[in-house]
């Protein structure tokens, strides 16, 4: 496949270290849960005191809520950013750079424009979600399914092509928006990008509930996905059906990008940084260490974030300004470290 | 009308030649000036061909007040875009490369940002200098990024200048929400054409002379596009070119971004639909580039007027869907025949 020469996994190859991918994984976890717990439960005072809090009040429901958030955002990136890059044998290209996030906000600004404000005004959440959800699915398996059983010269023009297309599907969401009256508009716009620290909670049930269901059937898919490491042919040489791999792949990851999207909006580089240090710093190739490495990584880096900046700098909704400006430099750095297949 | 305007370069395809083109071109020409007509037709204020004939003076104080000077903004405008594309792709030796996806918009919006943030209340001409600092700024780190890639024909190119975009664009958001300007940003950005009348797009009237300077300077470009050695060995002073190169480009880009916001694949589409059509040489190309970046701007500035009218959307907004998809078309059409 022409996508392998260009990104063999490195991985592969690379040497073994002291520290096992037990350890490695065990001080994620508590650095994890250490980052969670110091987020719900230390605040500024009035009196530019950071302690401990124990007071159960509102503050600490819109904090819980929003670490809710953090778990499914760092679970759907991990997840969707290691999936995609096992089953394209890359590891540039993430789900967001190429634009699904954008079409999941497309797909949402046609049906509005076509339905109307009720079709987001819907009081019942959970048969909208799923059919946003399907649609999302269909989409993305036919459009990303044909770019990639397509022959492309190279994965730089594979991946050019994917950006655009991002750009494309986010010109024209933005000319339906325009189309829109502001009633509707507003119904869209409220539905359509969350923040992490505005989450919006009737989604939570729902979303963590897709979550798990998708996370049960990766887990018991990671030995195959350790085989799709390989590459194509020699995974279908040991016998995996490539086609419905990728098929099933891209359909759980475009659930896993619409839950996301829906919960803090479009993080473009989020997924690849933290799916770029857990293949460094897991100690083991395989998606048993990799994927909940990406997630713990995830978590750290939110929630250690956003306590950074909410209780240091007094900046909130700036972290996602952040993760855009070092995932850009970082996968700057990442086209650079492949010069020799430019 | 519009719609004529949007097919036109859609059917003229790269693929058919030469033939297709002794066809498309002429009939370019006539799509061009009845676009442009159209333009100077179509407006709130009511102005009729029989009143302007008949010699009514309101009608022809608003014609000239708003009409004209949005008519030529436009044309400007698209100039400067597609000569600014054609510059860069002769420079860097890469079909993909224009100010979009080079990065140098959103370096003329950091500059654009950090005007306001420091100068306040600068005049426009302040901003337009600024703006075409960092531009030119831009286009140097980009050029000495890409300088490091081997295959100049690859696609990382505009890869890499579309991901330093959204750097610099990150930073521009952050500096934006730190001084309570991410409005004025975000509405600056989506531009447009809707409050341009007389006093306001004069200064676009620079990238004329940028426009006649590239005709004139056409073949260094030319040759410049043949690679730094053979350049070198047929006699042109390749640095000096570069030079002169970027500097109309940061101009261009700088005026073009203050005046009306970023105006998206503009520069891609067009020089590389005439160079499929007329072949690479770039003087003979640069009338067809102007009339086709017309046809396409004009166009689009008009499907944003009659949809929502009495509203308008911004040019911008049409001309991301139009470019991005013919740019897709073109990346889908070449990738069987073209080793990038």
């Amino acid at each position: 496949m022409s996508l392998s020469e260009a990104t063999s996994a490195p991985a592969l190859a690379g040497r073994t270290s002291r520290v096992g991918w037990r350890t490695r994984m065990a001080i994620a976890a508590t650095l994890a849960v250490a980052c969670l717990t110091v987020y719900l439960l230390m605040r500024t005072g009035a009196d530019d005191v950071l302690r401990w809090d124990f007071q159960f009040g509102l503050s600490f429901e819109r904090r819980l809520r929003t670490a809710t958030a953090i778990l499914i955002a760092a679970f759907c990136g991990a997840l969707s950013t290691v999936l995609f890059h096992t089953v394209t044998h890359n590891r540039i290209l993430t789900p967001s750079i190429i634009g699904l996030d954008s079409l999941y906000v497309l797909i949402q600004t046609v049906g509005v424009f076509l339905v109307g404000g009720r079709f987001v005004d819907n009081g019942d959440s959970v048969p909208q979600f799923v059919a946003q959800t399907a649609a999302m699915v269909m989409f993305a398996a036919v459009l990303y399914g044909w770019l990639f059983s397509g022959r492309f010269a190279s994965l730089f023009l594979l991946l050019l092509a994917g950006v655009v297309l991002g750009l494309a599907f986010r010109a024209f969401a933005e000319f339906l928006q325009r189309l829109l009256s502001p009633t509707e508009f507003d119904a869209l716009s409220i539905k359509l990008y969350g923040r992490l620290t505005a989450v919006n909670a009737d989604l939570l049930p729902i979303a963590g509930i897709a979550c798990l269901v998708v996370g049960v059937i990766v887990w018991q898919r990671r030995r195959v996905l350790d085989v799709l490491l390989l590459g194509r042919d020699p995974a279908m040489g040991l016998g995996v059906n490539h086609q419905r791999e990728l098929t099933l792949a891209l359909v759980l990851i475009a659930v896993l990008v619409s839950i996301s999207t829906a919960l803090v909006g479009p993080m473009m580089f989020f997924g690849f940084i933290i799916a770029t240090l857990s293949y460094q710093l897991a100690g083991d190739w395989r998606h048993r260490a990799t994927l909940p490495m990406a997630f713990l990584i995830g978590v750290i880096m939110l929630a250690g974030g956003q306590f950074i900046l909410h209780n240091i700098f007094y900046a909130n909704g700036m972290l996602t300004v952040i993760i855009e400006f070092v995932g850009g430099i970082l996968f700057l750095a990442m086209l650079f470290r492949r010069r020799g297949t430019m | 009308m519009t719609d004529t305007a949007t097919d036109a370069p859609a059917q003229a395809g790269p693929r058919k030649g030469t033939r297709l083109g002794r066809v498309a071109l002429p009939l370019l020409a006539v799509v061009c000036v009845a676009l442009l007509l159209a333009s100077l037709m179509t407006g709130e204020y009511h102005i009729t061909l029989a009143g302007l004939l008949a010699g009514d003076a309101e009608m022809w104080r608003m014609f000239f007040i708003s009409r004209v000077p949005r008519t030529l903004a436009l044309v400007f405008a698209g100039l400067a875009m597609s000569f600014s594309g054609v510059i860069m792709q002769r420079l860097t030796q890469n079909r993909f490369v224009e100010p979009t996806t080079a990065g140098t918009a959103e370096w003329a919006g950091l500059g654009v940002l950090l005007c306001m943030l420091y100068i306040p209340g600068a005049s426009p001409m302040v901003r337009m200098i600024a703006a075409t600092a960092t531009a030119f700024v831009g286009t140097l780190v980009f050029l000495g990024f890409i300088s490091r890639i081997r295959a100049r024909r690859s696609a990382i190119v505009p890869l890499v200048g579309l991901m330093l975009g959204a750097v610099v664009s990150a930073i521009t958001t952050y500096l934006a929400i730190g001084a309570n300007l991410l409005q004025a940003v975000v509405s600056w950005r989506s531009g447009g054409f809707a409050h341009i009348v007389r006093g306001f797009y004069e200064p676009l009237w620079a990238v004329a002379i940028i426009a006649v300077a590239t005709y004139l300077l056409a073949n260094y470009f030319t040759i410049a596009g043949l690679g730094k050695d053979v350049a070198t060995s047929l006699g042109l002073r390749y640095g000096l070119t570069m030079g002169i190169g970027v500097t109309m480009v940061a101009l261009a880009s700088g005026v073009t971004s203050v005046v009306v916001g970023f105006i998206p694949f503009l520069g891609l589409v067009v020089p590389n639909i005439i160079s499929a059509l007329r072949g690479d040489d770039v003087r003979s190309g640069l009338p067809w580039v102007a009339v086709l970046a017309t046809v396409l701007i004009v166009g689009c500035d008009l499907i944003g007027r009659v949809v929502v009218r009495p509203m308008e959307i911004p040019v911008s907004v049409i001309m991301g869907v139009v470019g991005a998809v013919t740019f897709l078309a073109i990346l889908l059409t070449r990738r069987n025949r073209v080793a990038l």
